[in-house]
């Protein structure tokens, strides 16, 4: 395995002293996602050669693997432990690798319950732009030693460095899960899911699409069912499946997306003023929309900043627009300085987030 | 620029009460909850405005006057600790709470506003703020920011990273950045993480939003004595084994035990080489399902006495043992010395063998605390500072005990920081390559170094200077907080 670091660090070397961008592609699986790398075509790094689970301790609740190792593969061990990624992440096809994953930083359903992504992030091994082989953060839970570099990959896209290796806290998964399906209008749905997130209910996903509202329920059997109870509903069968299509997108709602935005916000903001198919997630908080090419890109990122959050061109079929909502200036700042830290030659998925990075 | 220029310059734009400069007012000052390091800052302000701090940041800058930021100055690694040629900026007189949505659970506060506060607003719509250090009455959000505190609820709700949602932050230049939002997750990189945990180093926090979740129903404590503190940690491996996540964890050693008990009576087993605390929270159901599971694991695990809390009086009574360990230290000896590194859980008997060990060879008694669900070791090593050489004594011990926490995988700071106390052991913990990359993220928002200086990264000109591992005493300040 060292071998493969090893050659990591020759191409990133190479590619630093030619100055000539490296695309570091994992499963590819979330290829669509993001802007296009300013690349050539032969100086693709394969992330997926260094793969393999390291550590895995059930009861530390620990999980150190490589960051080439698929996500499925991850899970699947979890899962003979009774133990999951609480994040949900998507996988978008089983080539999916856990260093794209965290790249990417995208949470799935239980996001609003559990936490995202970063949440679960407990320490990283990387290659920066330079080829340095660095370890932040560890496999414990609680650690205050140094700034927080391990979290700050969550959501990088591959622009600060190359994900070796990675730490996660799992949880346990929970005995019982069941699902209420309810009929309502979307304004309802939005107060309605908040009003339950503020009770000590179990409720570990909600989605709502065409006046109907989806509740997870998870926990122990018996307080699921007290739940289910106060909440009434009916219980929908088939809800593993239901909630699977949410999370890898193969739900009807995303098949026919041509333009699909992201869009993040306060839970509670009313519905939103604009055109097209929604589909909400995170008690209000995610909201998807259906686009297309008329759509008014400056008014969908208004009305997502107005509400506190900010909006990402998930898939489209047509390049040009800025995938990720543009930064004010004393941020876009900070992160080309950080950048010119982590990867001075520029090398590192260039484009990828911002253009300027 | 003279003292003198700078006190009149900072009292062109603020109050003359907000400037303090004699040495009589700026003693209150002079050290943050570790009060073996003091110093005293040259100028203390108190601003009361986002823009009177920016007014102070732009006026540093210009001089090059550093600049530590201080909340309410219960910190324990010396993180606030002044710089002798430069400004204090207290942030206690920034107490407001802004906003509280109950709805959207969320609160926006000052910096000066202290966590309990938090919650206490919260408390009339059936939320809190999770995060609790045991400072939590007095202690302020802001500092909580700059430390990512934890508390003994954290392996279930997380710390202050996993709570908080947006920050407003001043750069040392006087630029606001507005970090993360309203919103779940946030475009760009996540500075709220980096900025979280940076000890006063990259910014200042003006303004956060915290995020609230529901109280629970129910919350109920199992208490399991042990006659044997492998047989304890087993049982903690167990509990998490069989799928639960506790609210709380906590595990005393026999020292302890007996500390707490002749000054509470708590109820303990003195008899007993370690006594487990597991509390679960949550609906009636999901505690009583929970609880009687921890009840069977417990026996299981060859517990010698189990009792389950059976009402709120008894569950309370329970904790105050363990909440009042600092203090029992304190009262069983003269003088006493807290560590606070993380273990990987596995490694808990080993590294309390050790320290056992250590102590024999130190001839210095040490009790053991232990957040023992996510693995935060407090071991308390009681000396007397009158007795020639035993501080001496007691640094050495305390130093050996933050390189087992390293050699056992784990980290040479759980929640209090490295602030001054542990900027030495740093150089243990981390390699020349990383801390080049922390000077280099510390450049990216300070470049001149204005921030909190000295503090909590090492120079590799210190690292390389450092032979052998080398603790400084700590004492504590605020006797009166609990320290669990």
């Amino acid at each position: 395995m060292q071998a493969i670091i090893e050659q990591y660090k020759t191409a990133i070397c190479t590619a630093a002293e030619h100055k000539t961008p490296l695309q570091i592609c994992g499963g590819g699986t979330k290829h669509f996602y993001g802007n296009p790398v300013t690349v050539q075509s032969d100086t693709l790094l394969d992330a997926t050669m260094y793969n393999g689970i390291i550590d895995y301790e059930p009861t530390e609740l620990v999980i150190t693997a490589r960051a080439g190792t698929r996500l499925v593969d991850l899970e699947a061990v979890l899962d003979q432990k009774g133990q999951m990624l609480a994040f949900e992440p998507p996988c978008f096809g089983v080539a999916a690798t856990l260093g794209g994953c965290i790249a990417a930083g995208l949470s799935g359903p239980r996001r609003a319950a559990a936490g995202a992504v970063r949440d679960f992030v407990l320490g990283v091994r990387l290659l920066d732009g330079k080829g340095g082989d660095l370890r932040f953060g560890g496999q414990v839970m609680k650690n205050v030693a140094g700034y927080d570099v391990s979290r700050l990959m969550a959501g990088s896209m591959g622009t600060l460095g190359v994900l070796l290796e990675v730490s996660l806290k799992v949880l346990p998964k929970p005995s019982t899960e069941i699902t209420l399906l309810m009929q309502m209008d979307e304004a309802a749905a939005i107060e309605k899911m908040n009003q339950w997130a503020g009770k000590p209910l179990p409720i570990s996903a909600t989605c709502y699409r065409n006046g109907e509202l989806f509740l997870r329920l998870s926990g122990a059997a018996s307080a699921v069912r007290a739940a289910q109870l106060k909440l009434g509903g009916e219980e929908l069968s088939e809800d593993k499946i239901f909630w699977k299509s949410v999370r890898e997108q193969t739900h009807g709602f995303f098949q026919s997306a041509g333009f699909l935005w992201r869009l993040l916000m306060k839970p509670t903001t009313p519905p939103l003023p604009l055109l097209g198919e929604q589909l909400m997630e995170w008690n209000g908080g995610l909201r998807w929309l259906l686009g297309n090419e008329n759509s008014d890109v400056a008014i969908i990122r208004k009305i997502a900043k107005d509400a506190g959050g900010h909006a990402t061109l998930f898939r489209s079929n047509e390049p040009g627009i800025s995938v990720f909502h543009p930064l004010d200036p004393g941020m876009m700042k900070i992160h080309c300085a950080l950048k010119e830290k982590f990867d001075p030659s520029g090398i590192l998925n260039p484009g990828r987030l911002y253009p300027e990075i | 620029m003279s003292p003198q220029e700078l006190v009149n310059n900072l009292r062109s734009f603020l109050p003359p009460e907000a400037v303090l400069h004699e040495t009589e007012d700026l003693r209150p000052f002079e050290c943050d909850g570790l009060s073996a390091y003091r110093q005293l800052p040259m100028v203390v302000v108190l601003p009361q405005t986002e823009e009177q701090i920016i007014k102070i940041l732009k006026l540093c800058y210009a001089t090059r006057t550093p600049v530590v930021a201080r909340g309410a100055g219960t910190g324990l690694s010396g993180g606030a600790l002044p710089h002798n040629q430069g400004v204090l900026l207290s942030l206690a007189k920034l107490n407001q709470i802004i906003s509280v949505d109950p709805l959207a659970r969320m609160v926006r506060v000052q910096p000066g506003v202290r966590n309990l506060a938090i919650s206490e607003a919260a408390a009339p719509y059936g939320l809190y703020y999770a995060p609790d250090p045991s400072s939590q009455i007095a202690c302020s959000i802001g500092g909580n920011v700059a430390e990512n505190s934890g508390g003994v609820h954290c392996l279930k709700y997380g710390l202050t990273v996993h709570n908080i949602l947006k920050l407003r932050v001043l750069t040392v230049a006087g630029e606001c950045l507005e970090i993360g939002g309203e919103s779940l997750d946030s475009a760009g990189y996540d500075l709220l993480a980096l900025m979280t945990g940076s000890e006063g180093m990259l910014g200042i926090v003006t303004e956060v939003t915290v995020k609230l979740i529901p109280v629970p129903e129910k919350a109920q404590l199992v208490m399991a004595a042990f006659d044997d503190v492998h047989k304890a940690g087993n049982a903690v491996a167990n509990v998490i084994g069989a799928g639960i996540i506790p609210a709380g964890m906590e595990m005393m050693d026999k020292i302890t035990v007996h500390a707490v008990e002749e000054f509470l009576h708590a109820g303990y087993d003195l008899d007993a080489a370690a006594i487990l605390l597991c509390e679960s929270d949550g609906s009636a159901e999901e505690v009583a399902d929970e609880i009687e599971r921890i009840y069977a694991i417990m026996q299981q695990s060859g517990a010698t006495k189990i009792s389950t809390s059976q009402n709120e009086a008894e569950r309370l009574r329970f904790w105050a043992g363990r909440k009042a360990a600092f203090p029992a230290a304190g009262r069983v000896s003269p003088d006493y010395y807290c560590m606070d590194g993380t273990i990987p859980r596995k490694h808990l008997a080993d590294v309390l063998d050790g320290i056992e060990k250590l102590s024999q060879e130190y001839g210095l008694r040490c009790m053991n605390v232990f957040h023992a669900g996510d693995g935060n070791l407090h071991p308390l090593i009681l000396y007397d500072a009158n007795q020639p050489g035993e501080l001496e004594r007691t640094e050495e011990f305390g130093g050996k005990i933050l390189e087992m926490c390293i050699h056992a995988g784990g980290t040479i700071t759980g929640e209090h920081g490295v602030g001054m106390e542990k900027i030495n052991q740093m150089c243990t913990q981390f390699k020349t390559g990383e801390l080049e990359m922390f000077h280099a993220v510390k450049a990216v928002f300070d470049p001149e170094g204005l921030l909190n200086p000295g503090k909590a990264v090492p120079t590799l000109h210190r690292c390389a200077e450092l032979g052998a591992m080398h603790v400084h005493r700590g004492e504590e300040k605020f006797v009166e907080l609990p320290r669990f």
